[in-house]
């Protein structure tokens, strides 16, 4: 179970390299996205995936599932989640004012010499 | 007072909270930040001398057991760092009252500030790994509304970058703590350190050391990972850029000598190593580039690269003389960097213009100006008496008693290169054919001078004072140099 998520893992994280690393804007917040997704499954993973019951302790209970991945993973969830809305506004605000999308012309080392 | 270590984290989050009920009243806002600021600023020293007088002080949140609970912690390295936070956040608020512009303090300027200092100071002083990324993030998101403020062409363009860097970092940073805990499965600070050192540190805890150095060099700038700096930190208004300078890239250098003394001291060869060289690197860059430019703020930006590699090289030689004079350094590089960058606001402001070549004679008409700034550019260089000499000095000792001779000469060499390049500012602004300057008013001028004054001249007592300072930093390289001291207190 552990390896199947883990080549998931790593798929994500391919994605997610290739759309950062393209020139639209957009594209780009979609994939901090996906990065993050695959950062949060890594965090379930590295846990271990095992634990039949759930993480409660009650008697002859023996064979339980981890809780700290699953409380890391919800405050990661959240803050990835308010980074990107602001992002989106961000990216929202940067195309109105420069009219573009692409990162090509966002470059922008002119004023210095 | 069990809950002392608490209130510098809380006092401005409770005050930012407040401010955010009056928008548009720019006059309350201005009073509660001064207020939360000074309250905050005398909790944070009685904790400085409450950890002096009774050692590191531990909070385990909702009482329970250490390793389980989150635990906050201030050893006397973190109090040392908490307290300049707020002395340079108060400076920078004051100065802010004229400098800023109403329009931006009308959306949410200082409650950000406030938010912002509040995740510094709980990065400082968390003892849980996972709890130290959280922090993180409110300082970043609160640094992410203080960069695009105010929505400039400029900014916007550049605050996308920087929330992309950033955003990539976090991600790397759940990725490494996710590796931490699969291999000793626990978080909280002290205990990692407990099992790392049962297991010996084998070869992958040291790639997650190195992943660690990667997480933290982004937002700590150490080459090859500054490329992101100079551009976004040229972008906000001055006060913002002074915080940013002075705090931001801070947090970065404080947690990784806090995990290179912690975590990974088994293996000191091969970490510490690759600490040391990065940053000797990470100085020759930040020279090239504050001789590169003829933009005011762009020399001193680049001073902070500078600065970031000094003292990672005085925390990678792992010894006393070399720990001290690194924490030494840290605290006078933010006292001076908020000090300079202050400054340099006030001549932008005074010449209404960032670019060197277009200044020139400005002693003859501000000459406090042109003093203060001089004061402050031989501290930065670290001339003695002032406040970078004793830092630099142990940094050199440590080094050479470690046996690292071309490094020390390397950071020695660099102290020249900041000389001329804070020098090449005076140079240009202050001799020479007086330029037609734009009409300003001298009120403004006289109001941003005031806390500028105050903060180099406190800047000077740093360096005149040192005697007295040294009881605090020993205590602070001891806990450092001896986890056992920092786990003590926090397993009990």
């Amino acid at each position: 179970m552990e390896l199947v998520v883990a080549i998931l893992i790593g798929v994500l994280f391919t994605a997610a390299v290739y759309l950062i690393l393209s020139r639209s804007l957009l594209k780009i917040i979609i994939g901090t996205g996906l990065l993050s997704h695959g950062a949060h499954l890594l965090l379930l993973t590295m846990g271990g995936l095992g634990g039949l019951a759930p993480p409660v302790i009650s008697e002859g209970v023996t064979d339980f599932a981890d809780p700290l991945p699953q409380a890391l993973i919800l405050t990661a969830i959240v803050i990835s989640f308010g980074v990107t809305a602001f992002m989106l506004v961000m990216a929202y605000r940067a195309y109105a004012v420069h009219k573009t999308d692409d990162m090509n012309q966002l470059k922008g080392n002119d004023e210095h010499d | 007072m069990i809950n002392l270590p608490l209130l510098p984290i809380i006092l401005p989050f409770l005050f930012a909270i407040l401010m955010l009920f009056f928008k548009e009243n720019v006059r309350i806002q201005r009073a509660l930040s001064l207020v939360g600021v000074i309250i905050s600023l005398i909790a944070s020293f009685y904790l400085l001398v409450t950890v002096k007088s009774e050692g590191v002080l531990a909070v385990t949140l909702g009482s329970w057991p250490a390793p389980f609970g989150i635990s906050m912690v201030s050893d006397m390295f973190s109090a040392l760092l908490v307290t300049t936070t707020l002395l340079i956040t108060l400076f920078v608020v004051v100065y802010s009252f004229t400098a800023i512009g109403e329009e931006r303090e009308k959306f949410f300027y200082y409650p950000a500030i406030l938010f912002m200092v509040t995740g510094v100071n709980g990065a400082f002083t968390t003892g849980d790994i996972f709890n130290m990324f959280v922090f993180f993030e409110v300082l970043l998101i609160a640094s992410y509304l203080l960069i695009v403020l105010g929505g400039e062409k400029k900014q916007l363009r550049e605050s996308i970058k920087y929330i992309l860097v950033n955003v990539v970092s976090s991600a790397l940073f759940v990725i490494t703590v996710a590796y931490l805990y699969s291999v000793v499965g626990t978080l909280n600070m002290a205990d990692i350190s407990v099992k790392i050192a049962e297991v010996g540190q084998p070869g992958i805890i040291t790639v997650i050391a190195v992943l660690m150095l990667i997480v933290f060099g982004v937002k700590g700038a150490i080459f090859p990972l500054y490329f992101w700096l100079p551009g976004s930190y040229a972008a906000p208004p001055v006060p913002v850029l002074a915080l940013f300078g002075a705090l931001l890239t801070k947090v970065g250098v404080y947690a990784i000598m806090r995990t290179y003394t912690l975590f990974f001291t088994h293996n000191v060869g091969v970490t510490h190593e690759i600490l040391m060289v990065v940053s000797v690197l990470t100085v020759i860059v930040g020279c090239v580039g504050a001789l590169a430019y003829f933009d005011l703020k762009q020399i001193i930006i680049y001073n902070i690269v500078i600065a970031v590699g000094v003292i990672l090289f005085g925390a990678a030689q792992m010894n006393e003389a070399g720990i001290s004079g690194a924490i030494f350094y840290l605290v006078h590089d933010m006292l001076i960097k908020g000090a300079l960058f202050l400054l340099i606001g006030i001549i932008i402001y005074v010449t209404g213009t960032s670019n060197l070549r277009k200044m020139g004679g400005l002693m003859k008409t501000h000459a406090p100006l042109g003093w203060f700034y001089l004061i402050a550019a031989f501290g930065l260089a670290g001339i003695p008496p002032l406040s970078g000499f004793i830092g630099k000095l142990l940094i050199a000792q440590g080094a050479f008693e470690a046996g690292n001779v071309w490094g020390s000469i390397i950071i020695l060499a660099s102290s020249l290169i900041v000389l001329l390049s804070v020098i090449r500012i005076f140079i240009y602004a202050f001799w020479g054919e007086p330029m037609e300057l734009p009409k300003t008013k001298r009120k403004p001028y006289a109001r941003m001078m005031l806390p500028t004054i105050v903060l180099v001249v406190l800047s000077v007592l740093y360096g005149v004072g040192t005697e007295w300072l040294i009881p605090y930093v020993t205590d602070a390289t001891d806990v450092l140099l001896q986890p056992s001291i920092y786990i003590d207190a926090v397993l009990k």
